[in-house]
């Protein structure tokens, strides 16, 4: 009789189905999982010691390097926590902006989720589609912020500046003929506004593109039904939120049972799974874009109607315009104090949770009356989950792993922060 | 509706009794201070009450207050703070408590009440040196192999202790002393009230 031992095998730092830097100890019994082990750190930048030494503004752009993958999500909540300290109210417009953004920035996570995921499993095609439709609300938020992804957008009263008037066009070069450009510059003839809207009337088709390629997919339901599950009250024990409890089928979701912003204003469902497999946190994610679609909607119609301020007027908080700045000794002062000492928020303590494309993301902020937080604490959604991988791997094979960290949708920029 | 801070109090009141030190109701959060010795009863008390049923633990977290207004502060170094939510009921709690000890400061793990406690515990024993009594696996989370020092205690440098480089004669990676003084752009202010008509 032959001796037979588990063996130990390293998964990672560096492997293309660990979406990042994840390295993962797997204790084997032949090829079933006995125990999961993430060691995670390796992208650890302490970021929350960081912005200890810096003032809260200098903080924002931080707060895009956690989730990289749903940039304005993480500053709203970062935002959403200085403003209730301070006790702002954020213009209606800004607020619109704010959610409208929030769903741009949930679609493009979702759409790099579905890419990935499905990569991982084995279907190529999706994440060609999916990068295409990417590309589009990129060029949103590069019209918009001028970055494709480090925004920095979002801040304490409302947002950096309004949506332009234009959007930017695809200019002559070598590769590219007039016939090409005018095909191509088609839907930017107008504001940023009319291509959002021009995307929000395309993107349920495409949605129907992905489902076709993979809802009844023989292959991808035999890799994801029944993989990973997870049952309601184990779910809350282990701290999941967003897409993974609504997969296991509690409806929560904080845009509705503790809304924010304008959410209560606009009309969208909660999506849930059924049986907690990864198959039906994809069909949830997949529904969660369109909803996200329809709420865009509903965001470019208000928007287009109601001009306004975006930011509050308050030059403790947010700065004056040029105009005045450069008129007037007074907002003159008030633009330096800003920029070199920065805004003070009074002592006390706030936790600001959005929900995040992932799930929960939270901020814990304590002040000390400072121009910098005392304590900022990051909630990562990505953290819970990644924690239970343990878990959810037991007793599946290693390929089943790969798919598991798919269906979790982890980034390692927030879960190391 | 979620249930106004106050109505909140009031049952959490009835729950714990004499358990309870200190709460506190501001920009409608609710928190409550509780002693470290009842940390897990309390636990238990709010996740197992059906009026409370606290079934989801979003973060636990360190936090060291020992320069907190420029050490202007009285009282214990470290905290352990723990926010819980609960989806049933729909409403949220923060929950306080002081470690005893500020050399060695130690706290009971909350592992049984909520299994997602555990990589949060290990972050709290990593980055400030708590030690969670009854753990099953308290090693250190996020930072590297072999770190030494607690690295978000005030006490600890921004840049660091030690840095690392390749040594191509060693052939290999080595630690070293950091070459860098920590750099401070913008000074750290706290300005009295209402500092220039406030906001």
């Amino acid at each position: 009789m032959a001796d037979i031992r588990n063996y130990t095998i390293n998964f990672g730092p560096q492997h293309p189905a660990a979406h990042g830097v994840l390295r993962l100890v797997l204790e084997l019994d032949g090829e079933v999982i006995e125990r999961a082990d993430p060691h995670i750190g390796l992208l650890h930048r302490g970021t929350e010691k960081l912005a200890e030494t810096k003032t809260f503004l200098q903080a924002v752009p931080y707060m895009d390097r956690l989730d990289y993958m749903s940039m304005m999500l993480n500053e709203h909540a970062y935002v959403m926590v200085i403003e209730r300290l301070l006790g702002l109210r954020v213009p209606e417009r800004a607020q619109y902006i704010r959610v409208m953004f929030d769903e741009i920035t949930r679609i493009l996570n979702h759409l790099l989720w579905l890419g990935t995921h499905a990569l991982d499993v084995g279907a190529m095609t999706v994440f060609l589609y999916a990068f295409r439709e990417r590309e589009d609300l990129i060029d949103v938020y590069e019209a918009v912020t001028g970055a494709r992804m480090h925004a920095a957008y979002y801040r304490p009263g409302g947002v950096y500046r309004d949506l332009p008037e234009r959007m930017p066009q695809y200019q002559v070069t070598r590769g590219k003929n007039e016939a090409d450009l005018r095909r191509m510059n088609e839907n930017r003839q107008g504001s940023v506004l009319d291509f959002i809207d021009d995307f929000t009337r395309r993107f349920p088709g495409y949605v129907d593109d992905y489902e076709t390629l993979l809802t009844d997919n023989r292959i991808w339901k035999q890799r994801t039904v029944g993989i990973g599950v997870l049952d309601p009250d184990r779910a809350k024990a282990l701290g999941m939120t967003g897409p993974m409890l609504r997969g296991s089928g509690i409806a929560w979701d904080l845009r509705k049972l503790q809304p924010y912003e304008v959410y209560d204003r606009m009309d969208f469902e909660i999506p849930v799974g059924r049986a907690g497999d990864s198959y039906d946190r994809y069909l949830v994610r997949i529904e969660e874009m369109r909803e996200s679609n329809k709420i865009i909607r509903q965001c470019v119609d208000w928007l287009k109607r109601n001009p306004g301020p975006v930011i509050v007027d308050n030059h403790k908080v947010a700065p004056p315009s040029r105009e005045s700045m450069k008129s007037n000794m007074e907002e003159l002062i008030h633009h330096f104090k800003l920029f070199t000492e920065g805004m003070h928020v009074p002592e006390g303590e706030a936790y600001a949770a959005v929900e995040h494309a992932k799930g929960e993301f939270g901020v814990y902020l304590v002040s000390d009356g400072a121009n910098k937080p005392y304590r900022l604490k990051l909630r990562a959604p990505g953290f819970s989950h990644l924690a239970a991988l343990d878990e959810m791997s037991r007793g599946h094979m290693i390929a089943d792993v790969v798919a598991i960290i798919g269906t979790l949708d982890i980034v390692f920029g927030d879960i190391d922060r | 509706m979620p249930l106004t801070p106050e109505a909140l109090l009031a049952r959490i009141e009835d729950a714990l009794g004499d358990k309870l030190v200190a709460s506190r109701i501001a920009v409608g959060e609710l928190t409550i201070e509780v002693k470290p010795e009842d940390w897990v009863e309390v636990a238990f008390a709010l996740r197992d009450e059906p009026a409370l049923a606290f079934d989801l633990m979003m973060d636990l977290c360190g936090v060291d207050y020992s320069a907190y207004k420029d050490g202007a502060r009285e009282g214990a170094r470290f905290a352990v703070v723990l926010h819980l939510l609960s989806v049933v009921k729909n409403h949220r709690l923060r929950v306080r408590t002081f470690c005893a000890d500020d050399e060695l400061p130690m706290l009971a793990s909350l592992i049984e009440v909520w299994p997602a406690v555990n990589w949060f515990e290990r972050e709290a024993f990593d980055l400030f040196g708590i030690v969670f009594e009854g753990h099953p696996d308290l090693r250190r989370i996020l930072t590297d192999y072999g770190f030494i020092g607690h690295p978000f205690r005030k006490d600890f440098p921004i840049s660091g202790h030690v840095e690392m480089r390749y040594d191509p004669e060693l052939k290999r990676v080595v630690y070293q002393p950091v070459s860098i003084d920590p750099r401070e752009v913008t000074p750290r202010i706290v300005r009295e009230d209402h500092y220039g008509g406030g906001v």
